[in-house]
């Protein structure tokens, strides 16, 4: 559906993006993520026609992307990252005036506007200018905004920023219900929790590159240790004895907590415990956890990903 | 629906439903020139306007026959307001601005003056202490005091009484010259006696030109009478239309500003990007907006000229069409100012300050606060290159003086060659792309 190849843009000979490619399928939500000024919002830039790329294509639907009066631009909607919605006005005629950019009738409009206020809930509110909203009716009103014209793609550049966590998990599921539909979204977000709960595929950017794409799952398979446990002892463990167990990438134990990374945790959990009770040592507390896009980041980078 | 119209639509009803900022770009306008319309002359009507007389202080040091008539014709004229008092508590009142000047009429006027009028004896001096800010009532009261002074003393100079006792002295003047030739000496006591021949005659009809009384006096020339060079008609003079347009072209030129500083907010706010990811033209975007800021100043233009009317009674006594020629062609302009300021602007502050300070300039040189014919003659001569010289003067061409559609060509083609000009400028710096 949307396919962008080797796209580049420097700015001031300083390269803001350099070499990024990405694909979203139908039904499918991909995050963008990585930290500020990674080059996210210039690459969505470039994907949705508001910014030309040094080199490299946007494709969509086959349609070649490019600035001005571009026909791939009907099948984009773009959810900005501010709140890009006139105040003054009603939530119905913001939702009709930017349809409108798009050449719809005067009645497909209405009906549009019915249906996209109905998705982000605020039926109710249509009527009442958007300066009386709060911020997170703000938000849902800017991604409705972007579905008027039943794009078949939708890009969202960071829609959660300064909300409250319930009008966030509105927000997931409005993005949720629109990959039911079969459409397709990109999501760009510096939140690592949003691309884990929201995200079929997550494509990682760093100083306008990419540095890992894949699922999740696939992501994870990357680090050293996709899981982990951690064990309370009473004494010194057998580090050795434990690398040698298929499945076991680390081990290693500071003061009586000892740190296990495994590749998968119902297969090699057992073969730990039944290897430190071989080796006398008594399990006074358990905890078993995930490896993180925060660990990913830190491993693929040698940073923090809110650096 | 057509995204053109859409925008258009959009601006319009973002501008008409914000009732406070509408009622201030309607009231201050109306409200700023309904002041400078009293200031210069109040409306228009059938009504004789009250004119303000200028105080003037009068010290007679003389007090003879001749300054007192002096002082009573000052008295009678509506231009002056006359006080009489001392030369100390004169010169003090002028210092404080309470009065604009102090006319001092010298010991000994009387006997001088008429003889001076005939170039014999010392001219007596007519002392006036004047207010250095108020410089060209001095001209006034120079030209006013001539005109009384030589009234007063001709009146007495050829008064019989006054005339025996002037020739009197001439004839014994005339007698004892050794200039003067025989011939003459008897040429000039013969014209002495016939002047005093007739100013014994005491049957002249009261009220005949060149008499006081039945006395003969030097008076001047001609007289005037003033017909307004208006619309025509018996329609008189509104001073509401001058201050009216300059006010309208200073307040939607304020609004031009808002166009643009309203544009710079969208760049920030991020709808300039939701507008750019729809597949519109540049020119469509950019021209939306022009036409939006056009319609809008347009409307407004013609309401507060429809309140106007209603209220001050201004009319439109030129061309309909060319009225609304220049206003739409001076819309159009504002609506490219204010494209022009987002263009070059950087912030939506920083830029309004900016283009406050241009438009003041602008309106101030375009006559807008007072009427150019005011301005030095160079200064008059260089604003023709200033658009708002040309908005004011094609709106006062088509309302108070009554022009054809003519008149109204040259202002809209000036309006419209800075509107292409400013048009262009904002296309060619404006910031596209993010």
């Amino acid at each position: 559906m949307l396919e962008a190849k080797d796209l580049h843009k420097s700015y001031a000979g300083s390269p803001a993006v350099a070499g990024v490619s990405l694909q979203v399928t139908p039904g499918e939500i991909v995050g963008l993520l990585g930290p500020n000024g990674a080059g996210k919002t210039t690459t969505l830039s470039m994907i949705c026609g508001l910014t030309t790329p040094d080199s490299g294509s946007v494709t969509v639907g086959g349609l070649p992307m490019g600035v001005g009066a571009c026909p791939a631009k009907q099948r984009i909607g773009l959810v900005p990252q501010d709140l890009a919605l006139y105040d003054d006005l009603p939530a119905r005629m913001n939702l009709e005036t930017f349809g409108a950019l798009y050449g719809l009738d005067r009645a497909t409009l209405r009906t549009r506007a019915d249906q996209a206020l109905e998705l982000v809930g605020l039926s109710d509110r249509a009527g009442d200018k958007v300066s009386k909203f709060s911020g997170g009716m703000k938000r849902r009103l800017n991604i409705a905004c972007a579905l008027l014209h039943n794009p078949d793609i939708v890009l969202c550049d960071e829609p959660t920023v300064g909300v409250d966590p319930q009008s966030r998990n509105a927000i997931f599921d409005n993005l949720e219900a629109l990959r039911a539909q079969g459409k397709a979204v990109l999501y760009t977000t510096h939140y690592m929790e949003e691309a884990e709960r929201l995200c079929d595929r997550i494509v990682i950017m760093d100083h306008g590159r990419v540095i890992a794409s894949d699922t999740l799952e696939g992501l994870y398979r990357m680090l050293p240790a996709a899981q982990s446990m951690t064990f309370e002892l009473d004494g010194k463990a057998d580090l050795d004895a434990l690398l040698r167990i298929p499945g076991v990438k680390k081990a290693e134990q500071t003061n009586g907590t000892l740190t296990v990374g495994l590749d998968d945790l119902g297969d090699v959990a057992p073969a730990v415990v039944a290897a430190l009770a071989a080796a006398g040592r008594r399990i006074q507390r358990v905890s078993s956890g995930r490896a993180s896009l925060e660990s990913l980041f830190l491993n693929l980078t040698g940073r923090e990903l809110r650096d | 629906m057509n995204a053109f119209f859409a925008l258009i639509r959009k601006d319009l009803r973002l501008y008409f439903t914000n009732r406070r900022a509408l009622l201030v770009n309607l009231a201050l306008p109306i409200v700023i020139a309904a002041f400078f319309g009293a200031l210069f002359g109040g409306g228009g009507g059938n009504d004789k306007r009250k004119t303000v007389r200028i105080p003037v202080a009068v010290v007679d040091l003389d007090r003879s026959k001749i300054s007192t008539a002096l002082i009573k014709n000052l008295s009678s004229d509506a231009a002056f307001d006359i006080q009489s008092l001392t030369e100390p508590d004169a010169i003090d009142q002028v210092r404080r601005g309470k009065i604009r000047a102090a006319v001092v009429i010298p010991e000994k006027f009387g006997a001088q003056a008429p003889r001076a009028l005939f170039g014999a004896g010392v001219k007596p001096q007519i002392t006036v202490h004047f207010d250095p800010s108020q410089s060209m009532v001095m001209a006034m009261v120079k030209g006013m005091l001539a005109q009384h002074a030589m009234r007063a003393v001709t009146e007495t100079a050829f008064s019989a009484e006054g005339a025996t006792k002037v020739f009197g002295d001439f004839r014994a003047q005339v007698a004892t010259s050794g200039d003067i030739g025989e011939a003459r000496k008897r040429d000039l006591l013969t014209m002495f006696d016939s002047i005093e021949r007739v100013q014994s005659r005491d049957d002249a009809p009261a009220g005949t030109a060149g008499t006081a009384g039945g006395k003969p006096t030097f008076d001047l020339p001609f007289s005037t009478r003033e017909l307004e060079v208006a619309a025509g008609g018996e329609r008189k003079y509104n001073s509401f239309s001058h201050s009216l347009a300059g006010m309208s072209v200073q307040f939607m030129l304020f609004l031009g500003i808002e166009f643009g500083v309203n544009l710079l907010l969208a760049r920030r706010l991020g709808l300039w990007k939701r507008l750019r990811a729809a597949p519109l033209s540049r020119t469509t975007l950019l021209g939306a907006t022009i036409a939006g800021g056009t319609l809008i100043t347009a409307i407004m233009m013609t309401i507060i000229y429809l309140i106007g009317m209603l209220v001050f009674g201004l009319r439109i006594d030129g061309s309909v069409a060319g009225f609304f020629g220049v206003v739409v062609a001076f819309a159009l302009f504002t609506a490219t100012f204010g494209l022009l300021i987002a263009s070059i602007g950087n912030t939506p502050e920083a830029s309004r300050g900016i283009a406050v300070f241009a438009t003041l300039i602008l309106v101030m040189l375009g006559g807008a606060w007072v009427p150019s014919f005011v301005f030095p003659e160079w200064l008059q001569s260089a604003t023709l290159a200033v658009p708002t010289r040309w908005a004011i003067d094609g709106l006062a061409a088509m309302t108070w003086r009554g022009l054809g559609i003519d008149a109204a060509l040259a202002p809209m083609g000036v309006l419209l060659l800075f509107a292409a000009a400013f048009g262009a400028i904002a296309l060619w710096r404006f910031k596209w792309e993010e």
